[in-house]
């Protein structure tokens, strides 16, 4: 038969939701002590842990110094368990090296580099288990370790995958949908700046702006729940503290 | 507003994997009913007072169907009678997997407001949700779901405005019903609520029988087969012990048929199957599995033409079994094909079927059989009250089903069409059977028509080339009223042509996207019966607007080339024009003007022009290798107030029909090599692909009985084959030989370039063709203006013109359209032969066999391009003796041998005696056979012969 109905005619998509909801999102900061910042998030079955050194002195190579700003370096890594078949390589393939790199980029756009020259800031963040939108989840948990560990960012970076069926726009996409057109957007949420934009499949120029208006509004949506995680943790932090 | 969230397992076939998906229960998905106060809907869609009169059930009430009954009563819930219905998207979802025609029709239903048809997203409601239990089948799960949510709806609807509003399942189950019953819910058998409606008894003739065990127990006699279950199957074809195939019903043999296996890539096989037993209720157009026999039982195909034309009873099977055994002769190994039997059926392929009541045996019978006008659909048995007005009438039937002790398939009734031979109900019929589209154009298409008086705009004329002082032509069949082509020619000041051609810019006015361009897209084809049209685009534009009528100004999209006096492209440029023509000329006016030599103005000048290059362009294309195939066309002269025909001659072609086909030609090449050229993934181009060398087989062996070889190599081997092919003293015998040589090819096929590697066109003798030309009545070449439009600058793009699986699907729908219109063409021309000969009686003509059969010759007369068969056999009593030798093939009759290309005279005349099948009659008169031939008529003929040949 014919595959599956992405959008029913009734507006509901396979999992039940509508074409704008996002994914339940449950995180929490701080869940490691010995790095410096760490942060497990879950969108729906999408589950990530990212964890936070730095910023510290160079290490390994000295070459890469910059001396104007920090160095960020990025490892994604899937666990060999969080797809249906057993994954054989967890990090390393060309998939995560590029997604890395995406990483790599977003957040050299977002946290403030400048204030730490000569030093490096690694961010490493593994996907427990993967249901979609293993990008922007990534970009979530990371964002939340970074503000765990104290790092000085322009913004929260927010991302969320959108994709495009039946002349409508999903937001936050599950591994099903993710088969068509899908586009990855990181957002700095106040200023509306994008840190990263990325998409891989053909989509008529037309259909652009009505992806990226719901792109742009399924990661304000995001922001507005990461925020939220935040204000928690932070009252949970003070009550410990007894300040 | 995300409740909760629950697993779902789920496995694939081909290595088990776990998929696990989320699952949001909501608490915002409404009831759609009207007298609901809970619900914060915006709109609703189900009545308050939902009143179908039923004796079962007094009060208003909502129906719930479950998904069988969906499945098999979707005739009946299509009735506007049945209103305010609930389908819950449990059942959307079940009918999805199952049958995708229901499918469409139930979302049709759906889409319909009148008709109040609801869907309730009952996997997604906090309240309807239900996991699946320990030991608990997916199917009884799915029951329960449907129980669970109708009892919610009882209670939910329990309030007090409701005024005793009731839900009703109906559910075909027994255990269903009873476990429903249990719980306290209002339910009903379909044929028990169906029968108690008071409004409208004939509703019950639509209801779909459906296999009663019970009843069934009596009837003893197993006359089929088990069909295998669906696991055996799968694991049957993996290892090859099966091949799975699209069943072809032979046309001529009911007791034949054929199955094409789709090999590894491009390679079919055809398997060949025989009698009832091994066919195992496979209809035509079934997706079916078969497996072969042993070698040693491989048959030749048969030769016999065989009509089922026995009574309705299910007599013994003896009288089957002797013409199972006549037609399996004993044929060298080299002409046996691989032969099988159908073990199963892997997807029905039924639609509802156009044909006749057969009369019944018994006055007051309801059963009856049915015989639809396709000769390769059996017989449907069919339970009708309605019998005797029915009898006369042309009628549509959908199966039900196929039990194994039963002859026939069993089947209802769906609706009348009219009275039979009337000319208005068989072209409807006719229309039916081909799937032509042929409704008026609904509002919404009209709606986007320009709006009346309509001129061109100076916005218009700004980004258009001003062509309006050319000396534009046009030329056409005579009584054309869509003119989408016109030409011209002009001698430029360096000695070259200026050569133009101007196609009609329909694009213009059709936009994409709108319901405009999605019905001109659906059906595909402007359809020309005898004395009918069916038009792709509403007539406002196809006889108006975009018709380039002599002396008005229109839109149009025009290719202009630069040539020398050899015809060589200088130069090559496309631009969107407004031209006024200078006049509208039939073929045989235009040719007129060349021959005559006192004409010297500027359209005829043209003309010459025109034809000059025209001849050195198609002698070029010939040296090539493009084919000169023919085709005998007939031309009817219809009776203008009677619509009846009263004359019929072959369509003549003359010097300017080629002149105009080679500019069309020219014009399209050069457009699909443009196209390519900008959008290599998704151009709309045309192929013909080679014909696979079998396909030969007849035309090889008819040139050798004649003792000339006919080279297959190559279309250029072909083509000078066929012109050397020539017979002293018998001049037709080349035309006999194209005419053979025309039914070896394979269909052209439209495709998007982004899809395919093998572009070339066989007939043609080009690397690249599409088709620009006739955009007003065909929509491939609307597509291909828009993708031309891109490509000069001089319109934008959308998004699915850049889509290639759509502009695939599109060509698929395309390809399947134009192949229907074909038939229906063809089909129109057979009746209105029928007719023409009806008014006309016995005839006395000249024919050529074409073909020879083991029980009859096929005859063609050149004078009316007609083709009849002539039976030598006879049903009363017995036939003369019959030799057939294969080999020939040749057929001796007593003391004459028939052979391919033989001269026989015969009498023509109309066998009315099938009302549904009205045959040409064809019986020898020439040679004189004793006992075989009939006399030559003695009046009628000569006293109208005259008139004929006027």
């Amino acid at each position: 038969m014919a595959g599956l109905e992405l959008l029913s005619d009734q507006g509901y998509r396979l999992d039940g939701r509508k074409a704008t909801e996002l994914r339940k999102v449950q995180a929490r900061m701080g869940v490691f002590a010995q790095a410096d910042g760490s942060a497990y998030i879950e969108q729906g079955n999408t589950k990530a842990l990212a964890v936070v050194y730095g910023p510290h002195e160079m290490r390994g190579s000295r070459n890469r110094t910059l001396h104007d700003r920090a160095v960020i370096n990025c490892q994604y890594s899937m666990a060999t368990f969080s797809t249906a078949e057993r994954k054989r390589r967890p990090h390393g393939d060309r998939k995560s090296t590029e997604m890395s790199l995406h990483l790599k980029q977003t957040f050299e756009a977002a946290v403030m580099t400048q204030l730490y020259p000569r030093s490096q800031i690694d961010i490493y963040v593994k996907v427990l288990q993967a249901d979609g939108g293993n990008y922007s989840v990534c970009v979530n948990a990371a964002t939340l370790a970074i503000i765990d560990a104290g790092i000085p960012m322009r913004d929260y970076v927010c991302a969320c995958t959108v994709g495009f069926v039946d002349e409508t726009p999903l937001a936050d996409l599950c591994f099903a949908e993710e088969s068509g057109s899908s586009l990855a957007l990181a957002l700095l949420p106040r200023g509306g700046q994008i840190a990263l934009l990325q998409m891989d499949a053909r989509l008529h120029q037309d259909h652009l702006e009505a992806l990226m208006e719901a792109a742009m509004t399924a990661c304000k949506g995001v922001s507005k729940v990461l925020d939220e995680v935040v204000r928690r943790h932070l009252q949970e932090v003070s009550v410990l503290t007894g300040e | 507003m995300l409740k909760s969230k629950t697993f779902v397992k789920k496995t694939r076939s081909g290595g088990v994997m776990k998929i696990v998906r989320e699952h949001y229960l909501r608490d915002d998905i409404w009831c759609g009913s009207e007298i609901c106060t809970v619900c914060k809907q915006e709109s609703t869609v189900l009545q308050k007072d939902s009143c179908i009169e039923s004796d079962l059930c007094s009060s208003p009430h909502y129906l719930v169907p479950d998904t069988n009954v969906v499945l098999h009563q979707i005739d009946v819930l299509e009735d506007p009678l049945i209103r305010n219905v609930i389908i819950l998207q449990i059942v959307l979802q079940e009918v999805r997997h199952r049958s995708a025609p229901v499918y469409k029709r139930l979302k049709d239903i759906i889409h319909e407001k009148e008709k109040h048809f609801y869907t309730f997203t009952n996997e997604h409601h906090r309240d309807t949700f239900i996991e699946r239990e320990p030991g608990e089948s997916a199917n009884d799960r799915n029951d329960r779901a449907i129980r669970v949510a109708v009892k919610w709806y009882s209670h939910h609807l329990d309030t007090a405005e409701s005024d005793g509003l009731k839900v009703v399942l109906i559910t075909n189950d027994q255990g269903n019903k009873e476990k429903a019953e249990e719980s306290g819910l209002l339910v009903y058998k379909c044929e028990d609520y169906i029968k108690s409606l008071l409004a409208n008894p004939e509703l019950v003739d639509r209801l779909a029988l459906t296999n009663d065990e019970t009843k069934d127990i009596s009837s003893s006699k197993v006359l089929f087969p088990e069909h295998l279950p669906l696991s055996r199957i799968q694991m049957g074809i993996k290892s090859g012990t099966f091949l799975q195939g699209t069943f072809r019903a032979s046309r001529d043999n009911y007791l034949e048929a054929t199955v094409f296996v789709q090999g590894e890539g491009e390679d079919t096989t055809e398997v060949i199957l025989q009698g009832l037993h091994n066919l195992n209720r496979a209809i035509h157009q079934d997706v079916v599995a078969v497996q072969l026999l042993p070698r040693e039982e491989w048959v030749a195909p048969s030769s016999v033409v065989l009509l089922d034309e026995r009574e309705a009873k299910d007599e013994d099977d003896t009288e089957e079994e002797e013409k199972e055994k006549a037609m399996k002769i004993i044929a060298d190994d080299a002409a046996r094909k691989p032969t099988g039997k159908v073990v199963a059926i892997i997807k029905r392929n039924w639609r509802p079927f156009c044909g006749m009541l057969n009369s019944s045996l018994i006055k007051e019978s309801t059963r009856h059989l049915f015989t639809p006008a396709d000769r390769r659909v059996p017989r449907i048995r069919i339970e009708t009250r309605q019998a005797a007005a029915l009898l006369s009438q042309r009628i549509m039937v959908a199966i039900d089903g196929w039990p194994r002790h039963s002859r026939y398939p069993h089947g209802h009734f769906v609706r009348s069409l009219g009275a039979a031979g009337d000319k208005e109900t068989e072209t409807e019929v006719l229309l039916l059977e081909h799937d032509v589209p042929h409704q008026d154009f609904s509002q919404a298409v009209l709606s986007f028509l320009p709006k009346m008086p309509w001129s061109i705009t100076p916005e218009d004329m700004a980004v258009r080339e001003d062509l309006r002082a050319l000396t534009v032509c046009s030329v056409d069949p005579p009584g054309c009223t869509d003119i989408d082509d016109a030409l011209h020619c002009k001698p430029l000041e360096n000695g070259n042509f200026e050569v133009g051609v101007h196609i009609a810019d329909v694009s213009h006015f059709i936009r994409p996207g709108n319901a405009l361009d999605l019905e001109a897209a659906n059906r595909g084809t402007t359809v020309y019966l005898c004395g009918r049209r069916i038009d792709m685009v509403p007539e406002l534009l196809s006889s108006n607007l975009c018709s380039l009528r002599s002396n008005v100004e229109r839109l149009a999209f025009s290719s202009i080339w630069e040539m020398d006096d050899k015809a060589n492209i200088v130069k090559t440029r496309f631009t969107k024009s407004v031209i006024n023509s200078k006049a509208s000329l039939t073929y045989a006016e235009a040719q007129l003007r060349i021959d005559d030599a006192n004409m010297n103005d500027d359209i005829t000048n043209s003309l010459r022009g025109l034809n000059k290059l025209a001849k050195i362009l198609k002698r070029r294309r010939i040296e090539k290798g493009a084919l000169t195939l023919s085709s005998l066309e007939v031309r009817f002269h219809i009776d203008s107030e009677t619509n009846d025909p009263i004359d019929l001659q072959t369509k003549e072609l003359m010097e300017t029909n080629s002149m105009v086909e080679e500019f069309m030609l020219l014009a399209n090449i050069s457009v699909a090599q443009k196209i390519y050229d900008e959008f290599s993934e998704c151009a709309l181009l045309r192929k013909h692909p080679a014909p696979p060398p079998s396909n030969y087989d007849i035309l090889n062996k008819a040139a050798q009985s004649k003792g000339l070889d006919i080279h297959t190599d190559s279309a250029k081997a072909l083509a000078d084959s066929l012109d050397m092919a020539k017979v002293d003293g018998f001049p037709y015998f080349n035309t006999l030989l194209r005419i053979l040589a025309t039914r070896c090819m394979m269909q052209a096929v439209y495709f998007c370039s982004g899809m395919d590697s093998d572009f070339h066109h066989y007939g043609l003798a080009s690397p690249i063709y599409t088709h620009f030309t006739s955009p007003i009545r065909r929509y491939s070449d609307i597509m291909v203006h828009r993708l031309l439009a891109v490509s000069i600058g001089a319109d934008c793009t959308y998004p699915d013109l850049t889509d290639k699986h759509k502009q695939s699907a599109l060509c698929n729908n395309l390809n399947y359209r134009h192949k229907m219109s074909q038939y229906a063409q063809r089909a129109s021309v057979a009746f209105h032969t029928q007719l023409f000969f009806k008014s006309r009686g016995i005839l006395n003509e000249e024919g050529f066999i074409l073909f020879v059969r083991k029980n009859a010759i096929i005859v063609l007369i050149p004078k009316f391009g007609l083709e009849g068969t002539v039976f030598f056999d006879n049903k009363d009593k017995t036939g003369p003796k019959l030799v057939f030798d294969e080999a020939g093939p040749s057929l001796m009759v007593e003391q004459h041998t028939f052979k391919i290309f033989d001269l026989v005279k015969v009498t023509i005349s109309l066998d009315d005696s099938n009302v549904q099948h009205q045959k040409i009659r064809m019986s020898l008169v020439e040679p004189e056979i004793p006992g075989v031939s009939v006399p030559v008529p003695e009046v009628g003929p000569m006293a109208k012969k005259p008139k004929l040949d006027v």
